[in-house]
């Protein structure tokens, strides 16, 4: 193996990405535009829903709900109605997912009887939203209950603090806010990488096939090992510069905290990397053609990726047969590590065993890439 | 079809089939060192895979190659050390400069920098390739790239070149800087191998291959090769030409009746029995003639003909 003839490599494949603009937009652009429609596009979170409301009572009890659902994060009041109606058509048009109907004689009830009700409408085509929707309506009528309990104690004369025999008091975490943005992000790396990586090394080899230029290079002394780290080590390169982009927008854009160390961090996506190249370049090997190359190399990286790596969706709440599944799809681990080094500062320590998935899964990826080149016509 | 002493090029019982097809039916010549040797045929003859399998990019089916003392099939990257193959599809990258493209070449060779820098301005300047050395390859000109091409395949200085079809598409003058270039080579001690569509190339070898349906039919110089013309040449002048390719063609003993310029060439298998009874049947038939000579058959003349004798044999 000569260092010059792998050089000589390299530097041809740098050259040829700098002058071919959809190659180099892959390079920088790509990264950039993921971060910004990844990062900003995809929330779990649920907030701000869009209520209207039917006071039947319009009394001041009736309001002082309603501000209680104005004053929360979760919801904001777009308009109110007087009759069921409209109520419908608002559901309809998915104006709001929530309607809040407060019955005509909500203020006499509670009065008269200690108790009364109030009625959610909840457009449920997300069952995910309109369960958290459901949830935080509770919470804010449970909270203007309690408050409604203590005044009237208070009137009678009462004690006014209602003591609560159990009180849950939860603290959060990792990721403190809970805001999805800092679950999702660290996960989009993955992702870029995957992209970055299998696109470009997918055309390497293919292109040179296509271009014809192959014929020639078989023809001089290179060996497959000096092709294959020549044409990858440029990649590489460029996917490590990609993944510090990253990490600058991760951090400094989205403010995702980032707590564990960059060792860590670096070796693992050189290990991610060296399975997404390897994996580009066995597919460049087998599809002399740049087209096919591509789509196959988006299809068997980024799809098992966005879908099944738990980046956005989690494994545990996916059907067992698919869970058994992800435990193929390498960038499981690798989520799964950028998590845990991101939010909960994880080190090696802790990480045993996504890692050493990803240098089992990198061993046997170099191996086959390194045997799957022929230095022949056929 | 005797084999030159010292031969640089050894071919013996060399098989090719493509899907059970054969591409090349037992191959068998030998190339001394300093020839210029022509291989020739028409398109699908086998020439381009012969060329590969010397190279070593192409694995036979069997039978030997030996370039330059190393058997090729045994063990083709050590021959890679000492041959150059130019293919015929233009096989540098478009996208790199004259320069880059040389110097990636001459460094999967390994040679040393300095030797490099040295012999890339006589090459360049013998191809009057100097003033391009920062133009991509992709805006050479057809005569340009082959040029490059042949820059990048001398650079590591190869003791065997193989030519596939290298000046097809390309300007008569850059054909003539390439010719000019394979002299010189040939001179300094360089076996070449070259094969070619032009048959007026093919008179320039030292000695010539004929390739037909992957099998040798001929093999010597252009000079004796001739001597193998079956019949004589005959140029007819006539203003009316086409009126005198229909009127002799049917003939007995008249082939390969062909249009030129200002009159019809045709093949006579016995010149003083036969040109009376053209001369008869033009003026029975009232076609206007004039002077019928006798002409040096080119390679071209002589290939055809051959072919046509072996297609009537078989």
């Amino acid at each position: 193996m000569r260092v010059r003839r792998i050089k000589a490599i390299a530097v041809k494949e740098v050259l040829q990405v700098w002058r071919d603009p959809i190659s180099l937009m892959i390079a920088l652009l790509m990264p950039f535009m993921q971060m910004i429609l990844l990062g900003y596009g995809i929330s779990l979170d649920v907030k701000h829903l869009p209520v209207c409301v039917f006071d039947r009572e319009a009394s001041q009890l009736s309001r002082d709900l309603i501000k209680r659902f104005q004053a929360s994060e979760y919801f904001s009041l777009v308009a109110g109605f007087d009759n069921y109606r409209d109520v419908t058509r608002a559901l309809d048009r998915g104006e709001c997912q929530l309607v809040l109907v407060i019955p005509i004689d909500f203020t006499e009830r509670l009065s008269d009887t200690g108790t009364s009700a109030v009625q959610a409408v909840v457009d449920a085509t997300d069952t995910n939203t309109a369960n958290i929707a459901i949830g935080y309506a509770e919470a804010v009528v449970g909270g203007f209950s309690s408050d409604v309990q203590v005044e009237a104690s208070a009137m009678k004369g009462g004690a006014t603090d209602v003591v609560q025999p159990v009180d849950a008091q939860s603290r959060v975490w990792f990721n403190e806010n809970l805001e999805s943005r800092n679950f999702i992000i660290p996960g989009v790396v993955a992702l870029v990488m995957a992209l970055v990586g299998a696109q470009l090394t997918s055309l390497t080899i293919s292109r040179e096939w296509e271009r014809g230029t192959m014929e020639l290079l078989v023809s001089t002394p290179v060996t497959p090992m000096e092709l294959m780290l020549g044409k990858l080590a440029p990649y590489f390169v460029i996917g490590l510069l990609d993944a510090v982009f990253c990490l600058a927008f991760s951090v400094y854009w989205f403010t995702v905290p980032f707590r564990g160390t960059l060792v860590t961090l670096f070796f693992t996506t050189s290990l991610f990397l060296i399975v997404v190249l390897g994996i580009g370049y066995l597919i460049s090997t087998a599809i002399r053609d740049q087209v096919g190359a591509a789509q196959i190399g988006l299809l068997v990286t980024l799809l098992p990726t966005t879908l099944l790596s738990g980046y956005a969706f989690p494994i545990d709440q996916m059907p067992l047969p698919v869970q058994a599944i992800t435990y193929v799809v390498f960038a499981r681990y690798y989520v799964t590590i950028l998590k845990a080094v991101f939010l909960k500062g994880s080190g090696f320590l802790d990480l045993g065993a996504p890692i050493l998935a990803m240098i089992v899964y990198a061993g046997v990826i170099a191996y086959l890439a390194a045997r799957a080149f022929r230095k022949q016509l056929d | 079809m005797s084999a030159p002493a010292a031969a640089q090029i050894e071919v013996a019982g060399l098989v090719k089939r493509f899907a059970g097809v054969a591409a090349v039916a037992d191959l068998e010549f030998a190339v001394a060192a300093g020839e210029i040797f022509g291989l020739v045929g028409p398109d699908g003859a086998g020439k381009t895979t012969v060329m590969r399998m010397l190279a070593g990019v192409m694995p036979p089916e069997s039978g030997r190659i030996v370039i330059d003392g190393i058997d090729v099939i045994a063990d083709p990257e050590r021959a890679k050390q000492h041959l150059s193959y130019m293919p015929q599809r233009f096989g540098l990258y478009e996208d790199l400069t004259v320069d880059e493209n040389i110097r990636f070449y001459a460094d999967l060779f390994e040679i040393p920098r300095r030797l490099r820098d040295e012999r890339i301005g006589p090459l360049l300047a013998a191809s009057n390739m100097a003033p391009f050395r920062r133009r991509l390859a992709g805006q050479l000109s057809g005569g340009m790239k082959q040029k490059l091409g042949l820059i990048c395949a001398l650079i590591h200085t190869p003791r065997i070149l193989l030519l596939d079809e290298p000046t097809t598409g390309v300007d008569p003058v850059s054909r003539r800087d390439f010719w000019r270039i394979l002299y010189s080579l040939r001179e300094s001690g360089v076996t070449i191998l070259i094969s070619t569509a032009y048959l007026d190339e093919a008179e320039r070898c030292t000695r010539l291959a004929l390739l037909h349906q992957g099998r040798l039919k001929y093999c010597d110089t252009p000079r004796r090769l001739k001597q193998l013309m079956p019949g004589v040449l005959l140029t007819i002048a006539s203003p009316d030409a086409r009126a005198v390719r229909d009127t002799i063609a049917g003939l007995e003993g008249v082939s390969g009746v062909l249009l030129v310029g200002d009159g019809v060439r045709a093949v006579v298998d016995d010149e003083a029995r036969r040109l009376p009874e053209l001369r008869r049947a033009l003026a029975s038939a009232g076609v206007p003639f004039g002077a019928v000579a006798r002409t040096e058959p080119t390679i071209e003349d002589l290939f055809v003909a051959l072919l046509r004798q072996d297609e009537e044999a078989a």
